[in-house]
């Protein structure tokens, strides 16, 4: 493996995405060649419907692409077993879980699935890692809760755990910070960039809190209606990007604060 | 927080309870036998009179290991139904599963004077209601399954199942308008539910479908655990939803279809007894619930089957009743107190 490509944990090479049946290809967005790098908190952004989940769910290999290529750790997304991208890539998801009758241990330790035997036995690594995964989120103290309990911040620091204990280079969350107060929007993201930093996982997040991304995050996706650019925030800033983002009527991106303001 | 000690204490104390009720399954029925002999015809000794052995040995006993299967069993059904559509009304009952095994039996038993002679003859025998019966059940849970996959609306999965039940007794109703009077009386014998109309022939044959099925549950343990985060969170763990789905279907229809052909339909205990197990054990890891709904429903089987035999009288009452009668408000309970039910 060649050194330089050694720490590109993600990369798209010309990817076009959208929906094809058999007889019209709808296409979301092409040209999309992003590398994200080793221990990045790499955030994704762009107004409502502009394909932010087309994206992921390409990503993450729900959907196909409709062209182009998709490597993880250098192999080809497409040639990766089910068990084997599981111990590579986790998901955070904005659908609820299925089951509020787990508690968070439980639920945590559901990421070592793909560790385990037919039977789901945990090792004393597994419990091991799953107990770090609830330190390194500060929810050790929720250990025994139930998930009804939880509020929807608690919820979010459990699922992220569980990511966490999936034990992958590559962590993906759609939309981490909805249905969150202002605070835990900040904590939630603040966390990630901590993860990103101590553990060197990658962590990729789409969201809309774009202020709170421009602060926190090595490099942002931006997707808008022409094209997709991935920089660092400083360089999208002074290259304009931000106001390219949305229609010009009502709102304006403010360089000097790094957020969008209301126009009087 | 149940730690792994108390988990084995609840298991020694219900293992217990289960070998208490079976003992008393056993001596409860219309001839009043005394217990020691009782005791004495189980362990191979002689009793006091020829005949008791004889009632007890191919009765009574053939009876209470049916009523150990069919409570294990449907409770177990109903539990991986629960947990694979996500949803707590879930069991053989409501998805319209023992609709689609009446079905099957209702076409062998009525349908075969409209098959004609030889073949219906050959159909009847104990094996074709099994295999209907199974057909039926795996049928109607293919059908259920292939709607939930384009409806993810939970809701709309119970109202098909109610209407496949509604489509199954509009066929049986046509099929009875055509059928003799005897072939009527033996499906209507065979809905009521009866536990003790197997001889030791048919408990073998629905002991060896049971274990498979049984093993099949167990086998997906592990899925099934994954499966309570959601389909796309299992997907993302590596877990391979279709074969999963696929035992958990071909597991339930074994287990409902088969016991469902061999003591016809019996309500609530797929839906009760998951739900109580979750209340006694406060968990949702399939490997406690596993083996926790299957000692729970053995046990409640075998006290339903004691009261339906009213003891020291004549009269047996059909088990579908008191199975109702006991599920019933039991589910209301759980409604009402808890407010909602969890899975």
């Amino acid at each position: 493996m060649a050194r330089k490509n050694q720490n590109i944990i993600l990369k798209t090479k010309d990817l076009t995405i959208g929906y094809a049946t058999k007889k019209l290809k709808t296409i979301v967005a092409s040209d999309i060649n992003i590398e994200l790098k080793q221990g990045e908190l790499v955030g994704l952004i762009g107004a409502n419907g502009i394909g932010k989940s087309t994206l992921l769910r390409t990503l993450t290999n729900v959907q196909n692409p409709l062209e182009g290529d998709i490597f993880i750790n250098n192999t080809a997304l497409k040639k990766y077993a089910p068990t084997d991208l599981a111990k590579v890539m986790s998901l955070v998801l904005t659908e609820p879980v299925a089951s509020k009758n787990l508690s968070v241990f439980e639920l945590v330790a559901l990421g070592r699935q793909p560790y385990t035997n037919w039977f789901g036995k945990l090792s004393k690594t597994d419990l091991d890692i799953a107990h770090s995964a609830l330190e390194q989120t500060n929810i050790l103290e929720l250990k025994d809760k139930k998930c009804f309990e939880l509020s929807d911040g608690q919820l979010q620091k459990v699922m992220i755990a569980r990511a966490l204990a999936q034990d992958t280079d590559l962590i993906i969350l759609d939309e981490p910070t909805t249905h969150l107060d202002m605070y835990h929007k900040a904590y939630i993201l603040k966390l990630l960039q901590k993860l990103a930093k101590e553990t060197g996982k990658t962590i990729l997040f789409s969201s809309h809190e774009i202020d709170l991304a421009i602060q926190l995050c090595d490099t942002l996706i931006v997707m808008t209606d022409t094209k997709v650019v991935s920089d660092t925030p400083c360089n999208l800033i002074s290259k304009g990007t931000f106001e390219t983002l949305f229609p010009k009527d009502l709102i304006a991106f403010d360089e000097k604060t790094g957020s969008f303001r209301v126009k009087k | 927080m149940p730690n792994k000690d108390t988990y084995q204490i609840s298991f020694a104390i219900l293992i217990a309870i289960l070998f208490f009720c079976f003992f008393i399954n056993i001596s409860l029925g219309s001839v009043s036998i005394p217990f020691k002999d009782i005791f004495n015809s189980l362990i191979g000794n002689a009793t006091e009179q020829e005949t008791w052995q004889h009632i007890i040995r191919n009765y009574r006993l053939p009876k209470a290991i049916t009523a150990i299967i069919v409570g294990s069993g449907l409770g177990v059904s109903g539990l991986l139904m629960q947990t694979l559509f996500r949803n707590p009304l879930a069991g053989p009952f409501v998805l319209g599963i023992s609709s689609g095994a009446s079905l099957g039996v209702a076409l062998i038993i009525l349908g075969s004077s409209i098959f004609g002679g030889i073949l219906g003859l050959l159909f009847i025998s104990k094996w074709g209601i099994v295999i209907a019966a199974s057909l039926g059940s795996f049928l109607v849970l293919l059908a259920v399954l292939a709607v939930s996959l384009k409806l993810r609306d939970t809701m709309a999965i119970l109202i098909i199942g109610l209407m496949f039940a509604s489509i199954t007794a509009a066929i049986v109703s046509v099929l009875s308008y055509f059928g003799s009077a005897e072939q009527l009386q033996q499906y209507i014998f065979w809905g009521f539910g009866s536990l003790g109309n197997l001889s030791w022939e048919d408990v073998i044959v629905l002991f060896t479908i049971y274990t498979i099925g049984i093993l099949l549950a167990i086998s997906a343990t592990k899925s099934l655990n994954t499966l309570l985060l959601g389909e796309n969170y299992s997907t993302s763990l590596g877990l391979n939803i279709k074969k999963s789905r696929f035992i958990i279907i071909i597991s339930t229809s074994l287990l409902a279809g088969t016991i469902t052909a061999f003591t016809g339909p019996i309500a609530f205990i797929g839906l009760a007894i998951p739900h109580i197990t979750r209340q006694v054990f406060n968990t949702s890891n399939h490997k406690i619930l596993l083996p926790a709904v299957f000692l729970l429903g053995a046990i409640v089987m075998l006290v339903c089957d004691s009261i339906s035999q009213l003891p020291n009288s004549d009269y047996t009452l059909p088990i579908n009743a008191i199975t109702s009668l006991v599920g019933a408000p039991v589910v209301i309970w759980l409604l009402v107190k808890k407010r909602k039910m969890i899975f």
